[in-house]
Order: structure tokens, then C-alpha cells, then sequence
């Protein structure tokens, strides 16, 4: 069943969440930096709650507080305002339900492709045959086999950042977290590994949170897009992305996508002129070229 | 050509063919007069001195002798030098207290010491060990660290998202990562050992390959002195191989 599905929605379309039935709740995240030029606040009360198997997109502009949302979600940040909840559970650290998806490429160098993909179920005490046997089942589900025997080394990018997400799924969370996992990839590469994802979430079921600065990713992959504003980060709209499911990245030309594309690009285009503005200024009172 | 130039043989055998390339033309200097035959003997003729000096002056044994002390001197700085590294990343203050004395002591010619270390061990083998484990021990403990430290904040988030525990996460993640670096600080560490071993068993005149240098050199033997010196390069190059295959089975990729 597609995890779409899952999602109740209004008449009008758009999806509704009962905080009891979510899975994931963000109340109220405010996270400050102390900088030397003062107090910079990244998050400014973000709140959004995650229902079972939706998949949601978190977008904005460079500097906007993404990857901080991240961090605090994952656990990997404490010092924040607010709380982060998953399913009723308070988050305080690192979480089991929550696996993380880094933007930068977070392959163990030194460990193979089983290697890398069986550490956590290593971690979590299962004998060799148990985690190889397991991790060749998310090997294949990442479209990877064949290679268990190589070393990221050996791999390009993007079956790099595959081997990431299979090493994270092993860890079966209840939660994916995906901080731009495709940024640093070509965009044909990025639209095919968008429809593996969208395979796996769907096999799956998995609840999953993309963080993307890229807008036909968003749309592609999202039941709902967060559009976040320039610094101080804050939700500038929920958009309900209501296209047919199971998806491909065929999708990216239909009339329905570029609707939405239109639709999230007007709401971004300011936040992204104050973002590109601010970078401006900012290199040039530090005397850099801009 | 190109097809010769891609096979693994291939760097190996460019190395060979340079270091005979560089004697035989050391051996053309020293024949046309362009190098003084008695500072710098014939290679020809250090090739000739090798039977006399295994047969005569026992070579195999002071080989052996000189072969354990380094190897003794190489895995006390190793245990000591990483873990000192580790405990330097663990403690930052005490990092940033004890960072330059350490990088200090590198450059410190510890070999004048060997007269208080005479005292402390007394004319043995365990000087001799002492005076290298000292000496190689500074790069040990700062390529630690820096391998340490030079972690990829990634790679010790994915660990903190895997939930590992303190010891997991330096174990599996932080140890692995630096293991290039700590290795790189062991080689360092090997040669200023080795050079301090042969220099201290020259200096006190206690067996291994110094004792053997300085007794030929002493009879102005130079062949001799050269065939000695190279059985030195020996001990370097066969702990070099055995640190590469050690660190290779660690880390298979760097």
C-alpha cells in the first residue's frame, strides 16, 4: 500500500494530522548561536507534526536553519527551546526510531560495502551471518548487489550515498531523516536516486523528512513540502503536494508538478533574494569577493 | 609501452632499474676520479666485501641484535606513543599544555642523553632500546593526535546516530579514521629509533651494526664500513614492509 495513502485528507485536499496519530512532533524549536557578532538565531519556533509513512519535504533558502532542524530532529544538538517527540516519546539524544542520512559523504572508507551497511546491526550485537544476511537484503533493496565487495572508494557518488542509506535503513528507524542527500550529485543522478527512494519508501512504508534547497526533489518525493524562511528559519507555509502515488521521476513533467514547482518557487524567491542579499553584504564587510 | 607501464611490476622494476642507474654511476664517478676513491669506496668493491664481512665479522648476530632492539624500541613507542596520542585527544587541556614540549622533544638531539640513560639501564641492550624508544616517540604521539583530531565531524555523527558508546565510537569509528596518520607517525617514529639504536650501539660500543660500523671505520676498512651500512638499510626497509602489511590487514583501504 503506498504510504500516501496512509495520509487523511480534507476535502479540500490538503492533509490533515491528528497530533495523537503522529509519529513525529516538532513543537516549538528554537535553536541560537552565540557568534562573534552577537546572538544568531538558525530556528525561530518551528513546529510541525509527521504522520506514519508520510514523507515530508523541508525546503528554504541557504542559511535558513535546514540542517539545524536536522540536527536537533536527529538529536545530534542539544541546547534548543522546544522539544521533539517521537511517537510520544521525548527526544534527548540520538534516538533508536531516528535514522539519519548525512548531506556529506559519511561512508566508513576503510569498511566494504556489507561492511559499511552491516555496521549498525554490528552495533547492536547480531552475529556475522545475522547482520551479512541482513545487510545483503538492504544491498539489494538500494540496487547495490554486486558490489558488496568494494570500498566506497571504488563507488561513485551516488552509489556512495546509497550505501549510506542502506548502512541507515539496516538500522530499521522508524524515521529516515535526510539532510540533502543528493546535493552533491549531478541532476540526472539525482532524479534516479529520487525514484529509488521513492521505491524504498514505499516498500517500506517508512516515515521520511528530506531537507533540499532543490524544488522538483521536493515535489517529487513529498506528501507535504515545509517551506522555511530566510534567518531566522521559520515555517513560511505548509504545501500539500496531492500527486498520484506510486511516483517516478516521470512526474517531474507533468502539468500538476510544474503547478507545484511554481507554487513553492513564489514562496521562495523572496526568502532567497534576502538570503543572497545578506551572503552579499556579508562577504563584502568581511572584504571577500562576493 | 603504455600497457608495460600499467602492470603492477612495473613501478618496482623502474625502482630497481634507478638504484642500479644511480650506482653504476657512482661507481663511473669514482673511477674517473670525479669522487675520491678513499672517502667513497668502489660500489664494486662493497658488493666484493659482503662475503668477509657476514663470514668474519659476524654479521647474522649483530644483524639479529640490532633487528630486536628495533623491534622492542618500535612496539614500546607504538604502545606508548598512540596511547599518550589518544590521551592527548581526549584531554584537551592537557593537549594544549604538552603539544609543543612534544614537538619539541622531535627535534631534541636525544642521543646526547645516553650517558644518564648508561646510568638508569647500565651498558645493556635495554639502553639501547630506551635511547630509540625516546627518541622515536614524539611523531608517534603527534601523528595520533593529529589523525585523532583530523576525524571527519560526519563520520563521528553517523557513529553518535548509531547511538555508539564513547569506547564504540573510538573503536569503530575515530581509531580506523586515523589509523593512516598513526601510521605515518610509527614510520617517522621507526627511523629516528633506528638511527638512534645504531648511533648509540656506535657511541657505547655495545654490539649490533654500530658496533660493527664504528670497528670498521676504526680500521678504515671502507668497503667494509658501506657493506655494514647497508645491512642497516636492511633492519629500515624490513620494518618498513612489516608495517605496511600490519597497517594493510588494519586497513585494507586507505
Amino acid at each position: 500500500m503506498p504510504a500516501a495513502t496512509q495520509l487523511k485528507r480534507t476535502d479540500q485536499g490538503s492533509v490533515r494530522i491528528d497530533p495523537a496519530d503522529a509519529i513525529l512532533v516538532v513543537d516549538g524549536i528554537t535553536k541560537r548561536f552565540t557568534t562573534p557578532d552577537g546572538v544568531l538565531t538558525a530556528v525561530d519556533n518551528v513546529s510541525l507534526t509527521v504522520a506514519p509513512g508520510e514523507f515530508l519535504g523541508v525546503i528554504g533558502p541557504s542559511g535558513c536553519g535546514k540542517s539545524t532542524l536536522f540536527n536537533v530532529i536527529g538529536g545530534l544538538m542539544d541546547g534548543y527551546e522546544g522539544r521533539v517527540s517521537v511517537a510520544g516519546e521525548t527526544v534527548s539524544g540520538p534516538h533508536r526510531s531516528i535514522g539519519m542520512v548525512f548531506q556529506e559523504e559519511s561512508t566508513f572508507p576503510w569498511r566494504s560495502v556489507i561492511d559499511n551497511v552491516a555496521f549498525p546491526l554490528e552495533i547492536a550485537g547480531l552475529s556475522k551471518a545475522e547482520r551479512y544476511d541482513k545487510a545483503r537484503h538492504f544491498v539489494d533493496l538500494v540496487g547495490l548487489d554486486g558490489f558488496e565487495r568494494r570500498y566506497p572508494a571504488e563507488l561513485s557518488g551516488g552509489m556512495r550515498q546509497r550505501v549510506s542509506m542502506a548502512r541507515t535503513l539496516a538500522s530499521e528507524p522508524k524515521i529516515l531523516l535526510m539532510d540533502e542527500p543528493f546535493a552533491a550529485l549531478d541532476e540526472q543522478t539525482r532524479l534516479l536516486l529520487g525514484d529509488k527512494v521513492l521505491q524504498i519508501q514505499q516498500q517500506l512504508q517508512q516515515t521520511t523528512l528530506i531537507i533540499t534547497h532543490n524544488i522538483t526533489e521536493a515535489v517529487q518525493l513529498s506528501d507535504r513540502i515545509l517551506v522555511m524562511t530566510y534567518r531566522p528559519g521559520k515555517v513560511k507555509r505548509i504545501v500539500d503536494i496531492d500527486l498520484p502515488r506510486p511516483r517516478t521521476s516521470e512526474i517531474v513533467s507533468s502539468e500538476a508538478f510544474g503547478r507545484y514547482v511554481a507554487q513553492i518557487w513564489s514562496d521562495l524567491r523572496e526568502e532567497a533574494s534576502r538570503g543572497m542579499r545578506d551572503d552579499e553584504s556579508r562577504k563584502l564587510q568581511a572584504g571577500e569577493k562576493p | 609501452m603504455a600497457a608495460l607501464t600499467k602492470t603492477r611490476a612495473f613501478p618496482a622494476f623502474v625502482g630497481i632499474f634507478a638504484l642500479v642507474a644511480a650506482i653504476t654511476l657512482i661507481e663511473l664517478l669514482i673511477r674517473v676520479g670525479v669522487i675520491n676513491r678513499f672517502i667513497v669506496p668502489l660500489p664494486s668493491q662493497i658488493a666484493m666485501s659482503f662475503e668477509r664481512v657476514i663470514v668474519e665479522e659476524g654479521i647474522p648476530e649483530r644483524f639479529w641484535l640490532t633487528l630486536r632492539e628495533a623491534f622492542w624500541a618500535t612496539v614500546l613507542l607504538t604502545v606508548f606513543g598512540v596511547g599518550i596520542g589518544v590521551l592527548l585527544h581526549r584531554i584537551r587541556t592537557l593537549r594544549l599544555a604538552t603539544e609543543t614540549w612534544v614537538a619539541a622533544m622531535a627535534s631534541a638531539p636525544t642521543v646526547l642523553m645516553y650517558p644518564l640513560f648508561l646510568v638508569i639501564f647500565g651498558r645493556s641492550a635495554n639502553t639501547i632500546i630506551m635511547m630509540g624508544f625516546v627518541a622515536g616517540l614524539a611523531p608517534v604521539i603527534l601523528k595520533t593526535v593529529e589523525g585523532l583530531a583530523g576525524t571527519r565531524r560526519v563520520l563521528i555523527d553517523v557513529g553518535r546516530s548509531f547511538k555508539l558508546t564513547p569506547w564504540q565510537l573510538y573503536w569503530k569509528i575515530l581509531f580506523p579514521a586515523a589509523l593512516p596518520s598513526i601510521f605515518v607517525g610509527i614510520k617517522l617514529g621507526m627511523i629516528f629509533a633506528l638511527i638512534n639504536i645504531v648511533g648509540v650501539e656506535f657511541l657505547i660500543n655495545f654490539g649490533g651494526l654500530g658496533q660493527l660500523i664504528n670497528e670498521l671505520a676504526e680500521r678504515y676498512d671502507l668497503a667494509g664500513t658501506y657493506a655494514a651500512i647497508c645491512f642497516v638499510i636492511l633492519v629500515s626497509v624490513l620494518f618498513f614492509m612489516f608495517t605496511e602489511r600490519v597497517e594493510q590487514w588494519l586497513r585494507p583501504v586507505n
